[in-house]
């Protein structure tokens, strides 16, 4: 079978963030970026199912230059081949919508039995590209998935809901499923695989006019820290100080201890 | 503005106070059909093209999650998903995980498609929902009952004092630091999702939109964050404590006391005290 995995390339988990002198997005010079966590687990389980079903599994992004460096790392994971849909410009300058629409133009012909990807972004966390995704290409879909079986035909998942509660759903194929995080154990790229990864083909795609110029429906004005709770007492310095302060704050006022 | 209100169970209160806040007239609706992401998404289509409003407001619940993103696609919008504040045109969400806040405006022609985060606004009075029966049912997905795993083992919910500990402790040989700090406290311990995804504790310890929903007298939070998935979880706590080396972090917003530095250093410190309090 063929799997299509739609992964994102975020700022490095725990980057200090600062934004940008046009206060709309974030500074990006000197950061380093990685694969979204969410996608992460995406392309595993994708992984996970070509070894179960045999098949090929591509990995698409869209983003700058710079994403060509994460489409390399899932190459090396175990990736067949990549698309790159380079443009010119950061996340925060597109909404989920026309992301999708250039993910979904470049997917049509691909024809994938089943696409993957995170449920949501660690940068713009809309949570949503899957799930408009599925809407563009006539689709069905489902979203937060801890498990995926497929059988002739069809998938089976469980879906997860609020309150450790849980769903089974099926839907014929081609499908879309946003993947849940942790579902299962990552793997880390081999020297072998690396290696290999030079050689897989990744297609760049420059998108059209047509598609680059579809307008936003939602655009980020301002981007700024959220204001301080006021009512807060931050204990910083000297560990030992901190922590008797802390103490006698459970004692006196908290009256825990 | 006119303003449609989506309301399941889930939030109801919330999505209506949120409504009225955002314009009027205001008309809600609940649908009258099994839940599924093709049947609420063609039969939410319907009701708006019954109704017009210029403004759609769900709860940004797992459910609406599943399909309002593709409903909004279908009127050419994005869905405006967990604002935690604003009104039309201009809605606040989170963006890197709640370290920033970002200002977003809605551009083009209605109907537009707003979702709103769980706690952001306080439920208020109960306007009159109307059920709405789409004119046909057909979905792809076909639900099967919800279910829970086995039942819990651990009932946060009744614990006095919980310790809380994130991705800050790096290792699994770690968590006995912050079990230490928990038997110095006869407190439970407790993780967010992270911790029980790497398997390092039980996930019946696991609080958040997806654990368990606790409010203790006093929630340490030990390396969390915070983002919002396990603030929803335990911001009804009386008092919280958060222990963090980055200032910036969201769980220092819910924090009645904090301490800014190296878990590592500070956690036997307080270990220390402790025992020297009692």
């Amino acid at each position: 079978m063929k799997i299509a995995v739609a992964i994102k390339q975020v700022p490095l988990r725990d980057s200090p963030l600062h934004i940008n002198a046009a206060g709309t997005w974030i500074d990006e010079d000197l950061l380093s970026f990685e694969i979204n966590e969410p996608d992460a687990y995406a392309l595993e389980e994708a992984l996970q199912l070509r070894e179960k079903h045999d098949g090929e599994v591509i990995v698409i992004s869209a983003g700058p230059a710079r994403v060509s460096q994460t489409i390399r790392e899932a190459l090396a994971k175990g990736a067949d081949r990549g698309i790159h849909i380079e443009v010119a410009t950061d996340a925060g300058a597109f909404d989920t919508l026309q992301i999708a629409n250039l993910l979904a133009a470049a997917l049509k012909t691909e024809a994938p039995d089943l696409i993957l990807t995170g449920l949501q972004s660690d940068d713009l966390g809309y949570g949503q590209t899957g799930v408009i995704l599925a809407e563009l290409l006539g689709l069905p879909s489902s979203t937060i998935i801890m498990q995926v079986e497929v059988q002739a035909g069809k998938v089976r998942v469980k879906r997860e809901l609020e309150d450790g509660w849980f769903q089974h759903i099926e839907m014929p194929l081609p499908a879309v499923l946003t993947i849940q995080s942790g579902l299962n154990k990552l793997r880390y790229a081999t020297l072998m695989g690396i290696k290999k990864a030079k050689a897989k083909e990744v297609k760049v795609i420059t998108p059209d006019a047509a598609h680059a110029s579809s307008a936003a429906s939602a655009v980020i004005e301002k981007l700024y820290a959220p204001e301080k709770n006021k009512q807060g007492q931050i204990f910083d310095g000297d560990p030992k100080a901190a922590a008797a302060k802390l103490v006698e704050k459970l004692r006196f006022e908290a009256r825990v201890l | 503005m006119s303003v449609l209100a989506i309301v399941e169970q889930r939030m109801a209160g919330e999505v209506l106070a949120a409504a009225q806040q955002f314009g009027s007239p205001v008309v809600a609706y609940s649908i009258g059909v099994p839940y599924s992401a093709d049947a609420y998404a063609a039969a939410v289509e319907e009701l708006i093209h019954k109704v017009n409003p210029t403004l759609v407001v769900f709860g940004h619940t797992y459910q609406t999650r599943d399909y309002a993103p593709k409903l909004a696609a279908r009127f050419g919008h994005v869905l405006v998903s967990d604002v935690i504040a604003g009104k039309p045109p201009v809605f606040v969400r989170q963006l890197f995980q709640g370290k920033f806040n970002a200002d977003v405006r809605l551009v083009g022609d209605g109907p537009h498609f707003v979702s709103i985060q769980a706690g952001a606004w306080r439920a208020e009075g109960s306007p009159e929902v109307e059920t709405f029966s789409p004119s046909s049912v057909t979905s792809r997905q076909v639900p099967e009952p919800p279910f829970r795993e086995a039942a819990r083992a651990v009932d946060l919910t009744a614990a006095d004092i919980i310790v809380s500990v994130g991705r800050g402790i790096k290792e699994k040989e770690n968590i006995s630091i912050v079990e230490t700090l928990a038997q110095a406290l006869g407190a439970e311990l407790a993780a967010s999702r992270p911790i029980c995804d790497a398997g390092w504790l039980p996930m019946d310890r696991q609080v958040g939109s997806s654990g368990q929903t606790v409010s203790p007298k006093v929630y340490i939070a030990v390396g969390i964050s915070g983002a919002i998935q396990h603030l929803v979880g335990m911001k009804g706590a009386k008092t919280v404590v958060a222990i963090n080396k980055d200032p910036d972090a969201p769980i220092f917003e819910v924090a009645h006391y904090g301490i800014v530095g190296d878990l590592f250093e500070v956690v036997p410190a307080l270990v220390d005290e402790i025992k020297k309090a009692k």
